[in-house]
């Protein structure tokens, strides 16, 4: 704790959502299967579409992604993890994850949590940090606080696999090409 | 510990601690502390333990996550219609695991001791204030109640207050009767946030022999022994930094006072039936560092005595509550 956190702050589920299939990386990423089996989304999705459209949908998500990212990376908490290339990249999968949890039919086709986030050490901190920067995009984009909090109650049980440890948060560890 | 310094520094550093909360709130700070999710340590409840007004609940106080440490300090003001309860102390959370508190009141019986003295002509209560201070303890043994969005499971938590009161030589005298100047409540917690539905459930069990929270001490001549009192809040999340809700509090009816048989042939003219207390609250954290809670509290009977115009009756009122912290 004495540590600067600056340096080692965690990641969120965000990141993890995303991840990584480490496109660079084809051969050993798994395939981008359109088959990709649920289990990799993290949690249930959602019935009906109301949270989806409160929301404002798939564009209405794109946008809360562009600040939401913009966010992490401001924030000394967040930004080792996701200040790096793969942002737009971790955006993408982020709206396809989101969008397939609040049933608008779409489907994730990234990896799932626990393999996301192997290669870095998130905290309750980071991960918590990583929700305060969702809910300020998701304020500026004016949805309604039980939206909010239908989407969060999704991703919430997701630090179970998220969070890699109860020490400090350590950025990932890039991979050698 | 001499009462009026520890209300002195507690306050003080309340001030500082606004300060340096003003001072901090706009900045991304290099934060190892304060990590934990708005609100979601609960506030001091009057006494001194985290959780809503009256109820502790499971959580922790402060806001530091599994890796940081927490505290704060609070102030809390309870205004009846002839009573005044001061709180203020402070309150440390370890790890999100455990929990330290410590708080100091002061309860205000100037009202009824002035009737009293004018009534029969001499000074029975022989003060203005009951004081009291509370040690607390708690420990969270599983559960964790904001994440755990999937599942019932609530986060549970064990704790216990020990309470001396220091107006030992009234409390347990010919008026009010109590066995003990001090004493120790045991309590389970179990707290839920039900995130789809923006709603936070508590309940927590008590054990206890304390008379009106101990300060009229513990155990009397109806009742001696431990009794299982059931506390009850629920709380709705209007945003993130806003909450509103209500508890119940049901609290032991111990007292008989002793000078109702020796004085005045049996009747109850000290009448001291002890009943259930409950609130209705808001609660604001504009910052992490600053909640304030607002309530209607309801304490009901605490001691009327109707032969010298102390014709009480139920104690409500407000009830009003500061806390600054990390």
């Amino acid at each position: 704790m004495k540590k600067s956190l600056s340096n080692l702050i965690a990641l969120t589920f965000t990141c993890v959502l995303t991840t990584i299939a480490l496109p660079a990386l084809a051969d050993e990423a798994m395939p981008h299967n359109t088959n990709t089996s649920n289990a990799n989304l993290g949690n249930t999705p959602m019935e009906g579409t109301a949270t989806f459209e409160a929301f404002g949908g798939k564009p209405g998500l794109v946008k809360i992604m562009d600040d939401f990212m913009i966010g992490l990376v401001a924030d000394p908490r967040t930004s080792p993890f996701f200040n790096n290339e793969k942002q737009t990249y971790i955006k993408a999968m982020l709206v396809e994850q989101m969008c397939e949890l609040m049933n608008g039919g779409c489907k994730y086709p990234g990896r799932d949590m626990k393999t996301t986030h192997a290669n870095m050490k998130v905290n309750r901190a980071a991960y918590n940090a990583l929700v305060e920067q969702f809910q300020f995009a998701m304020d500026k984009h004016n949805v309604p606080f039980a939206a909010q909090n239908k989407l969060l109650a999704k991703l919430a049980p997701m630090y179970r696999e998220v969070e890699t440890t109860t020490g400090d948060a350590v950025a990932p560890v890039k991979l050698a090409n | 510990m001499n009462n009026t310094y520890l209300k002195r520094s507690i306050l003080r550093l309340m001030i500082s601690g606004a300060i340096v909360a003003i001072c901090t709130s706009n900045a991304y700070a290099d934060q190892s502390f304060s990590n934990k999710l708005l609100l979601t340590g609960g506030v001091s409840q009057v006494e001194g333990a985290a959780g809503g007004g009256l109820t502790p609940w499971a959580v922790i106080g402060g806001y530091g996550t599994n890796n940081e440490i927490g505290g704060n300090a609070h102030y809390t003001f309870v205004k009846t219609g002839d009573f005044d309860l001061n709180s203020v102390g402070l309150t440390l959370g370890f790890y999100d695991r455990f929990e330290l508190s410590v708080a100091q009141q002061k309860f205000d019986i100037s009202d009824l001791r002035g009737k009293v003295r004018a009534g029969l002509g001499a000074d029975a209560i022989g003060r203005d204030t009951l004081d009291q201070t509370i040690v607390g303890a708690k420990v969270r043994v599983l559960g964790e109640a904001v994440l755990d969005a999937d599942t019932w499971l609530p986060q549970v938590a064990l704790g216990v207050q020990y309470k001396k009161n220091h107006d030992g030589d009234f409390v347990k005298g010919v008026v009010v009767g109590a066995k003990k100047d001090s004493g120790v409540d045991f309590y389970a917690s179990a707290t839920k946030l039900l995130l789809d539905k923006n709603l936070l459930l508590n309940g927590t069990l008590r054990f206890t022999k304390a008379n009106q929270f101990g300060l009229l001490g513990f155990g009397g001549a109806k009742h001696d022994n431990y009794r299982p009192e059931l506390e009850l809040s629920a709380a709705y999340l209007v945003r993130k930094d806003l909450a509103i809700g209500a508890e119940y509090r049901m609290k032991p009816n111990n007292l008989t006072s002793p000078a109702n048989a020796a004085l005045f042939g049996g009747a109850n003219v000290i009448d001291l039936q002890e009943d259930d207390a409950f609130d209705v609250f808001v609660a604001y954290a504009p910052t992490k560092n600053i909640s304030l809670t607002a309530a209607y509290v309801n304490l009901g009977n605490i001691a009327t005595v109707k032969a010298v115009g102390a014709n009480y009756g139920k104690q409500d009122g407000v009830y009003l509550s500061a806390q600054v912290g990390f």
